[in-house]
C-alpha cells in the first residue's frame, strides 16, 4: 500500500498506516547505511531542490545525504544571495524552480504554511523540513523510529516533551505521531512556554519536572531557542536550568532508565547538563543517523508511490 | 482466474531436486569452504535455506547464508503502478573474495538477476557470481544464464508459474496456469 498523499506535510491527521509504512520501510534504508557502499540506485533521474528559507544545518545536511544516497540530483538553494532578497514571491520562486523540471521539493520556511501553500501551486512533490512553530514531520518520524529502536515498542510508552513547547514545531510533530501511535504523552514546561487548551491534543501537561519524571520511558528535551526570544518566556537561563535542566542529579532520582532525546542543536548546561547529553542513556546521536534512514524512506516512498 | 494447466514439480520431487542442485554446487566449487548462498527475497529466501541444510549435512560445514531484497535496484521502480514492498537485505558477513550463489524460484525475463548482481556488487567484490534456480522458462530478455537448474519448462509468455514453499504457502508445489480469458 502507498502512501494516501503525494506530499509529507505535517503528522496532524496522517494515518497510522501511512507512519507505520514509513518507519517500516526505513528500517531497510538503516541497513543500507552500514555497508560498505552506501548508495543505492532507486531515485535514478529524479530531481530535488531543497529550498531552504530558515538557518538549518543537521536537516539540511540530512535530507541532502538521504537525496544523493538515493541517486537523486540535489539543487541547493537558500535564501541569502538568491532572488528571493530581491523581493521575489514564494510562489514565483518556486514555480521557476519547477520549471527547470524538478520533481521533488523540500522546504524550511519561517511561515506556518508555506509547504501546504506551495503543494497547492505546484505539481512536485512538497517536503515540510519545519514551517514557523507549526510542524517539523521529519524530525517526529526520526523520533519515532528511535523511541522504537530503542524499546521494541511505542504504544503504551510515556513520552514526556520538557522544555518550550509553545514555539516548537518538533513538540507538535512529536504529539500528533506518538498519540497516533497509542504513546502516552505528556509536557512539561514553564506555565508561559506551554499553549492554552494543548491538553485537546490528548496530553497531560505538567510544570516541574520531578512531578513526572519518575514515570516516563523518554524525556524529548526541547532546545531553549534563544534566537527566538525564549528568553522572554522565563527569568534567567541559569533559573530555567534549574527547574526544567535535566540532570544526572535528577535522572539518579526517578530510579530507573530513561532514554534521552534532544532534536539538536543542545544548548550545554542550558536545558541538558553535559554528563547527561554525553550519557549511556542518550540516543541524541542515533536520532542523527536514524534521521538519514528515515528521509530515503520518506523520499522513496513519495518518488514511487502511484501519482 | 487463471486455471490449473498441469504440475510441474510435487513436494517430493522439489525435495530431489533441491538436493541434486546442492550436490552439484559441491561438485563445481569442490566442497564448501568458500561458497555463501543468497537468496533472493521472497522465495528464494526458503530455496538457500534448504540448500545449505544439504550442504552442511554432506559436508559438515554450513556455508554463509545471507537474503537479498532486489527492491531498489529494479528497473521499473519508478513507472509501477502498485509500489513495491522493501523486504530488508540481511548479508551478514564480507561476500569479497566469496563463491556466491543466488537462489530463486523462477527464471524468466533475466532482470530480477540483473538487479540482483548490481545489488550484490554494491556490497563487496565476490570471486564467482553463480546462479541456481528450481524453474528455468525461457524468455529471457537480458544475456543471463542459469549454471545449476532444477528443471527447464517450455511455456508460453501469457502462462505463468505459480510455486509454493511450505514455509510461507503450507506446502510445496509447482503449478503451470493457463492464461487468464478474456472477459471471464
Amino acid at each position: 500500500m502507498p502512501l494516501k498523499s503525494r506530499h509529507l506535510l505535517g503528522l496532524h491527521g496522517m494515518p497510522r498506516e501511512d507512519i507505520e509504512l514509513i518507519l517500516e520501510t526505513a528500517i531497510s534504508f538503516r541497513e543500507v547505511l552500514d555497508r560498505p557502499i552506501k548508495k543505492v540506485p532507486p531515485l535514478q533521474g529524479k530531481t530535488i531542490a531543497n529550498m531552504f528559507f530558515e538557518n538549518s544545518t543537521r536537516t539540511r545536511l540530512s535530507f541532502e545525504l538521504a537525496e544523493r544516497r538515493l541517486s537523486a540530483d540535489v539543487l541547493g538553494f537558500q535564501t541569502s544571495g538568491s532572488s528571493v532578497s530581491k523581493g521575489e514571491t514564494l510562489k514565483d520562486t518556486a514555480r521557476n524552480i519547477e520549471a527547470m523540471k524538478v520533481d521533488m521539493v523540500v522546504m524550511r520556511h519561517w511561515a506556518a504554511g508555506a509547504p501546504h501553500y506551495l503543494s497547492n501551486v505546484i505539481d512536485a512533490n512538497v517536503i515540510n523540513a519545519g514551517d514557523g512553530a507549526h510542524e517539523h514531520p521529519t524530525q517526529a518520524l526520526l523520533d519515532l523510529y528511535t523511541i522504537h529502536e530503542k524499546h521494541g515498542k511505542i504504544a503504551g510508552l510515556h513520552v514526556c516533551l520538557v522544555g518550550d513547547i509553545l514555539h516548537s514545531r518538533v513538540a507538535r510533530s512529536n504529539i500528533y505521531g506518538l498519540t497516533a501511535l497509542g504513546a502516552k504523552v505528556s509536557v512539561c514546561g514553564p506555565a508561559t512556554m506551554i499553549p492554552h487548551g494543548i491538553e485537546r491534543l490528548g496530553v497531560q501537561v505538567f510544570h516541574h519536572l520531578d512531578e513526572v519524571i519518575g514515570n516516563v520511558d523518554v524525556l524529548n528535551v526541547l532546545r531553549v531557542q534563544l534566537e527566538r526570544d525564549a528568553g522572554r518566556f522565563f527569568p534567567s537561563l541559569r533559573e530555567y536550568h534549574h527547574s526544567y535542566g535535566i540532570t544526572k542529579g535528577r535522572l539518579e532520582k526517578a530510579g530507573k532508565p530513561i532514554t534521552i532525546m534532544h532534536p539538536g542543536p543542545i544548548n550545554r548546561d542550558v536545558e541538558l547538563s553535559s554528563d547527561v547529553a554525553d550519557g549511556e542513556h542518550s540516543v541524541i546521536l542515533q536520532q542523527v543517523l536514524n534521521g538519514v534512514a528515515v528521509r530515503m524512506a520518506i523520499l522513496y516512498l513519495l518518488a514511487t508511490g502511484n501519482q | 482466474m487463471r486455471t490449473l494447466k498441469g504440475t510441474i514439480m510435487d513436494a517430493a520431487a522439489i525435495e530431489r531436486t533441491i538436493t541434486r542442485l546442492a550436490h552439484e554446487i559441491l561438485e563445481r566449487n569442490k566442497g564448501a569452504s568458500n561458497i555463501a548462498i543468497i537468496g533472493i527475497r521472497t522465495r528464494g529466501e526458503f530455496l538457500a535455506r534448504r540448500v545449505a541444510e544439504r550442504i552442511e549435512k554432506v559436508e559438515g560445514i554450513h556455508p554463509d547464508l545471507g537474503f537479498l531484497d532486489i527492491t531498489l535496484y529494479r528497473d521499473d521502480l519508478l513507472g509501477k503502478l502498485e509500489q513495491p514492498m522493501m523486504k530488508g537485505t540481511d548479508i551478514l558477513f564480507d561476500i569479497t573474495g566469496k563463491d556466491l550463489i543466488i537462489l530463486d524460484d523462477v527464471l524468466y525475463t533475466g532482470r530480477t538477476i540483473r538487479a540482483a548482481l548490481d545489488g550484490l556488487i554494491d556490497l563487496g567484490r565476490p570471486r564467482t557470481i553463480q546462479l541456481a534456480v528450481l524453474i528455468d522458462r525461457g524468455h529471457r530478455q537480458l544475456p543471463i544464464k542459469a549454471d545449476y537448474v532444477g528443471k527447464n519448462v517450455a511455456t508460453s509468455a501469457n502462462e505463468s508459474i505459480r510455486v509454493h514453499l511450505k514455509e510461507i504457502d503450507g506446502e510445496d508445489s509447482i503449478l503451470l496456469m493457463h492464461p487468464e480469458k478474456e472477459g471471464k
